[in-house]
């Protein structure tokens, strides 16, 4: 497997059931390292599927999902739960937090399920509260919100502190599904950018599933997933 | 753990619901543990009603009904005892002491009791103790009287006072004996057994006013007026039942044979540990049965509370993808859930301990000044312990419900709960 490949699919097949056709079938499909991928695809084209593979949480019917040097599709459930931990970063489209956490409680969720996260931000910022509130002050959120509870947040902040804690640990991919559906015009862009940035700064890749087109531009490569999921097209044939 | 701190922080955020749930565990274990108590306590000071006597002795009639009324002075005796079967087994070589009582008179509805000054040497009850007097001493004249605490309590006696005693037990309207009051020479501390409600005179009290009457009734035209009494024959020519005190307790059954092969009459003698546990099997359905609806009473609460978890479970379903996102296992959700009941069961456990701690602290002073009930001010006995931990252990298999509905749910939604 090349080196620069963070996520290689090849021949991925995935069913809900034995009596469904296909929600998933992909030829082939590559994250490079420090790639910044949008995925575009509307609603029904199988995109928390891909999610779900992406982060071990679902095992296809066959077919490969390369993860760096480990093969997902080899891993047992527990050991696909630790590489998730320990190699990819999450951003949800809304309610991304723990509500009865702090922001930086929430930041610092990843560390207490994977020892090789909680020893990469202890390294980077000294302690892992260090690290927490230094990514918390690159997104813009100030000391006084860092403490708050979660649910006290703007949805803006919200979603500033769900970045932090994708990030936190340095790992190498960032998943973001529509993680600016929920804000106003001004601020998607804005949030983009810093999520842009930071990655850029981690080193992580980034892969951002999205269905607006606007958002593309800032990407070095658009994906449209119908193209991708040859079961789509099959459904959409049929 | 960092998952028992994450279930108590999210428990902390949805207090206001699981507080309710926890108040309702808190007072079910309460109530069980209350009834457990109030069980225990009574069977103790049922069990102490009377101590240091190794036989009770009556006319033939079966053990239990024999302790009912020789010893908590309820219903009557069908046959009395002559005296001189009680002499003879007063005299035996084995028997330290002998106790007479006679029993059919009441005063407002209190048990008369026909005694001796012995009854006060020898009589013992709980832990071996002796009756002391809060006030006056023994009765010496035969138209003194002896009154149990409650009965002063109750009937707001004091020394001095002067009381009338009725014909028979029960009911209004008995004759009354009242051309013979009686005089109030002592009055007993509060012992927590039926000698409280007890009206205590001498034997001869009993011949005296009975000397006119005969029948039930008094002998018309015939009357003998009190001061005249001891000119009469006031010796006892029946009693009613005896408590018997031997040399040495390794005689009890040799003794016990002897009275029951008495000659002279049909004897009935009792030991009366062994009377009193056939009578607690007796009384022991009703406290079974509110056991049985207390421990129902905390499978209700238990109930309510996995309930309330299953159905907040829908609301935390992306609370749930959340964790699993930043690399929860399902056996990590499992747990989580788990310990959501678990925390509010052992939290209630702990309310309901020390909400009857309370109560039982608050009663104490009335319990003990108003019934002699001496309240044990212990957090938890052994006995309590085990209930609590069979409450526990069934709060830990309730919680799994929602446990696994959560694992199952988690693993359904993967990281993103179709709401």
């Amino acid at each position: 497997m090349n080196a620069n490949l963070v996520v290689e699919l090849k021949d991925l097949v995935f069913r809900w059931s034995a009596h469904q056709p296909p929600c998933l079938d992909i030829e082939s499909f590559e994250l490079r390292a420090d790639e910044r991928v949008f995925l575009r695809g509307p609603s029904g084209s199988g995109k928390s599927t891909l999610l779900g593979l992406l982060g071990g949480v679902l095992a296809p019917e066959r077919g490969s999902i390369r993860f760096l040097d480990a093969e997902l599709t080899r891993l047992s459930p527990r050991a696909r739960d630790r590489f998730r931990a320990d190699h990819v970063g999450f951003i949800f489209q809304q309610f991304n937090l723990i509500p009865y956490l702090s922001a930086v409680d929430n930041v610092l969720l990843p560390c207490r399920f994977s020892a090789r996260r909680g020893r990469l931000a202890a390294a980077r910022g000294k302690s892992w509260q260090g690290e927490a509130v230094r990514l918390m002050s690159h997104l813009d959120l100030e000391t006084a919100l860092q403490n708050r509870p979660a649910m006290h947040l703007s949805v803006g902040q919200q979603q500033r502190v769900a970045a932090a804690r994708a990030l936190i640990g340095q790992p190498e991919l960032v998943i973001a599904d529509e993680p600016t559906s929920a804000l106003d015009a001004e601020r998607q862009a804005a949030f983009l950018d810093l999520l842009l940035r930071e990655c850029g700064d981690a080193g992580a890749t980034l892969l951002v599933v999205g269905h607006d087109r606007r958002l593309a531009d800032a990407f070095d490569r658009e994906v449209g997933l119908p193209s991708l999921n040859r079961a789509g097209a099959l459904r959409e044939a049929a | 753990m960092y998952w028992l701190g994450l279930a108590a922080r999210s428990a902390w955020n949805r207090r206001l619901t699981l507080g309710l749930t926890l108040a309702a565990v808190a007072l079910s274990v309460a109530l069980l543990l209350g009834i457990e108590r109030v069980r225990h306590d009574a069977r103790a000071s049922f069990a102490n009603s009377v101590s240091g006597t190794d036989l009770v002795v009556g006319a033939r009639t079966s053990p239990i009904q024999l302790m009912l009324y020789a010893v908590f002075r309820i219903g009557e005796a069908t046959n009395n005892i002559r005296w001189d079967a009680f002499r003879a087994i007063a005299g035996d070589r084995e028997v330290a002491w002998a106790i007479p009582l006679s029993l059919g008179d009441s005063h407002r509805g209190y048990p008369v009791l026909g005694t001796t000054a012995a009854y006060f040497d020898h009589f013992r009850y709980g832990d071996q103790r002796q009756l002391t007097f809060a006030a006056g001493a023994p009765m010496r004249g035969v138209f003194d009287a002896v009154l149990g605490s409650e009965v002063a309590d109750k009937l707001g006696y004091r020394l001095g006072g002067r009381i009338v005693l009725s014909h028979g037990i029960g009911g209004v309207g008995l004759p009354q004996h009242a051309d013979k009051p009686f005089t109030v020479a002592g009055i007993l501390a509060p012992t927590g057994t039926p000698v409280d409600r007890t009206v205590h005179v001498l034997l001869e009290a009993i011949a005296a006013i009975h000397l006119d009457w005969q029948g039930g009734a008094p002998v018309p035209g015939f009357s003998v007026p009190a001061q005249y009494v001891s000119k009469f024959d006031l010796s006892p020519k029946e009693i009613t039942a005896a408590l018997i005190g031997l040399k040495s307790r390794a005689a009890v059954f040799r003794v016990q044979r002897r009275i029951n092969e008495y000659a002279g009459e049909p004897l009935l003698a009792v030991l009366p540990g062994v009377a009193l546990d056939q009578l607690w099997e007796v009384v022991g359905m009703v406290e079974r049965t509110l056991l049985a609806v207390s421990a129902m009473v905390v499978a209700v609460g238990l109930a309510g509370l996995v309930a309330v978890i299953l159905a907040g479970l829908n609301e935390r379903r992306r609370e749930l993808a959340i964790l699993r996102s930043v690399g929860a296992r399902p056996g990590g959700i499992f747990l989580l859930l788990t310990i959501d009941g678990l925390i509010v069961t052992l939290l209630g456990c702990a309310l309901g301990v020390l909400l009857l701690a309370a109560l039982a602290a608050l009663a104490r002073p009335l319990a003990q000044s108003r019934y002699g009930l001496e309240i044990h001010l212990q957090l938890v006995s052994l006995d309590e312990l085990r209930m609590l931990g069979a409450v526990v252990l069934v709060g830990l298999l309730a919680s799994l419900i929602p446990g696994y509905r959560a694992y199952r749910l988690s693993l359904a939604d993967g990281l993103t709960p179709r709401l």
